[in-house]
């Protein structure tokens, strides 16, 4: 099987999560899974005519019945996306990227993930993962921000599922006030702070640039080392094989090598993501 | 060892193109570029030509798929071209080295099949370099131009050519040609002759001291690449000559009669290359150009046991609108040193 040519899959369902974040189920013509992937992995997502773009999988591997891509609209592929209805075939390919050591270095582990906007597709898979292994894994804290309560993703299993598992703790913020809201506002980067989270505890974090980088600020503050805080890359993408050349930084191919760093590996990468 | 008359060239290369498709050096307004052989074709082998050999294996358009969209459904269909086996006559020995080079990204896990293809059904016939050209430096990454390699092996040696067999593949070619045994001390002198020369080129004493896999932290960071880079233009011309560069771009084309998906060259000089709706990791030529180096002089031999991916063939040299080229970031790094 060639790598660069995709498979055809229909999109189920489509639900929209927030004003700009939409959710697609996404499965084979006959019904079923597209492939197996490990949580944190990526795969490309085509609309012939349109283009191709890398997506993180945001549906963890646990379930065995569809694949979801929580999908913000941001470029020509994403708009294109968020105007396609339930029977839609599209293609894809992969699963691309080494994915979160969800079987190795998390295991036993109490997590903290952190995340903001977006940034939470990529998390969900492991959350997921996580909550159906949850004997696998101690304590699960998640520290999601958005903008508005209307921009965080799947609010409905966040208070429906995650907040109702045992074990997982989650703490929401807005970055403004709002009627609606009565849980707590603030950035994401202040919150952890407050929070003042267990050292000992890993870290998942996935987000905008800034927020990564303030709130990695303030995990060091807090006593955390760069090899306990993972975190998930976006860059340009075309061939996610690592032959195209686009995603290399240093010696590393994020679509295959990554999109998964640990802080440490990234310390060693030229700055350019 | 086999030998032939010079002016017995034109013959064989027609027995050989009765059999199979066959590309050779051949003037072209005024450009020395890789053409089909047909009758009437100027061959030129007096240097090598200004187009790398990359083209054969990687060429710079080619389809990936098709696709067939109609209302909500979409069908794949695999159009990719079907290779017959080629020749080509006349790859110096830094091209060569660039099939290794490029033989480590395509044909790497998951192996590209449209390469891997065209590599399977080629057979190429290299040429000594008995006139290096003054901005040739491939003795600078241990290549050596009297010794070409490939499936076999000429020599341009006084009024003869002398052929020599690598591969088995090459054995057989040359079996079937029927050739006149000798040449082996004209193909010595004429070795001794280019050692000679090469000795004497300009470029001859630059070494790669200084680069290679690990020196990342070393050289991303020196104050010179904004000097080095700020007359670049952009345009890429370096990458689409370079016998190594291979990076690629995937598009969609709308035929009129279902989208043609196809790879076509790119360049990591160009702004779009790495640009995203969520932003520039490289926002100015200063990186864009920096990549490009590093990738050749230090990202490249970190993941390939110290291969770099340059081959001093020096077409940058002669091409860049600029005069901006990878000899001149050698000596410029190194000046610190």
């Amino acid at each position: 099987m060639e790598a660069l040519i995709p498979q055809v899959v229909v999109c189920t369902d489509v639900r929209r999560d927030t004003p700009d974040v939409k959710t697609f189920r996404i499965l084979t013509p006959d019904g079923k899974k597209p492939f197996v992937n490990i949580p944190g992995q990526c795969a490309m997502l085509s609309i012939p005519g349109v283009g191709e773009a890398m997506f993180s999988i945001t549906s963890s591997p646990t379930n065995k019945e569809y694949m979801e891509f929580s999908i913000k609209k941001c470029g020509c592929l994403t708009e294109w996306l968020h105007m396609i209805e339930p029977g839609q075939q599209l293609t894809i390919r992969g699963p691309y990227g080494n994915g979160f050591p969800v079987d190795t270095a998390l295991k036993g582990k109490d997590l903290l993930f952190i995340a903001g906007g977006i940034g939470l597709a990529p998390l969900r898979s492991v959350i997921n993962y996580c909550r159906d292994n949850r004997a696998d894994y101690g304590t699960i804290d998640i520290i999601y921000g958005s903008r508005s309560k209307d921009d965080l993703v799947d609010y409905k299993e966040i208070i429906d599922e995650w907040m109702n598992t045992p074990g997982v703790n989650v703490h929401l913020t807005i970055d403004r006030e709002q009627e609606v809201w009565d849980g707590h506002v603030g950035f994401v980067p202040n919150y952890v702070k407050e929070l003042n989270p267990d050292i000992k505890k890993t870290v998942l974090m996935c987000g905008p640039p800034i927020m990564i980088k303030f709130t990695l600020a303030g995990l060091k503050e807090l006593g955390f080392e760069d090899t306990q805080i993972y975190t998930t890359m976006e860059l340009r993408m075309k061939c996610g094989i690592g032959k195209c050349g686009r995603c290399n930084i240093g010696a590393k191919y994020v679509c295959k090598d990554g999109p998964v760093f640990r802080f440490d590996q990234l310390d060693e990468l030229p700055n350019e993501y | 060892m086999y030998s032939i008359k010079k002016e017995a060239l034109g013959s064989l290369l027609a027995a050989i193109g009765a059999k199979r498709k066959l590309y050779v050096p051949a003037d072209n307004a005024g450009l020395i570029l890789f053409t089909p052989y047909a009758d009437g074709v100027s061959v030129n082998l007096s240097r090598n030509p200004d187009v790398s050999a990359k083209d054969f294996f990687f060429p710079q358009v080619e389809n990936i798929c098709r696709f067939k969209v109609c209302g909500k459904t979409v069908d794949v269909i695999d159009n990719r071209e079907k290779n017959e086996d080629f020749v080509v006559f006349g790859v110096r020995a830094c091209d060569v080295k660039s099939f290794e080079v490029l033989d480590n990204v395509f044909l790497s896990e998951p192996v590209d099949g449209y390469y891997k293809d065209r590599r399977d059904h080629s057979l190429i016939v290299t040429l000594a370099c008995s006139k290096p050209l003054e901005t040739c430096f491939c003795g600078t990454f241990g290549i050596d131009c009297a010794a070409p390699g490939g499936d076999v092996e000429a020599y341009a040696c006084g009024d003869s050519y002398a052929f020599r067999a690598i591969t088995e593949k090459g054995e057989a070619f040359l079996a079937e040609l029927s050739l006149e045994n000798g040449g082996d001390e004209a193909v010595e002198a004429c070795k001794a002759k280019i050692n000679e020369i090469k000795a004497k080129l300009p470029l001859s004493d630059l070494t790669t001291e200084g680069f290679g896999g690990g020196k990342t932290k070393d050289l991303f960071n020196n104050p010179k690449w904004a000097e080095l880079s700020a007359s670049c233009l952009g345009c890429g011309t370096c990458t689409f000559v370079c016998p190594t560069c291979q990076c690629y771009d995937i598009r969609d084309f709308d035929t009129g009669n279902g989208i043609q998906r196809y790879r076509c060259w790119d360049s990591c000089m160009y702004r779009d290359f790495t640009k995203m709706s969520a932003g520039q990791p490289r926002p100015s030529q200063l990186e864009r150009f920096r990549q490009r180096f590093m990738h050749k002089l230090v990202y490249y031999p970190e993941n390939n046991n110290g291969l770099f991916s340059c081959v001093g063939c020096g077409r940058c040299l002669r091409k860049c609108p600029q005069s901006l080229n990878i000899v001149k970031v050698m000596k410029a790094l190194r000046e610190d040193d």
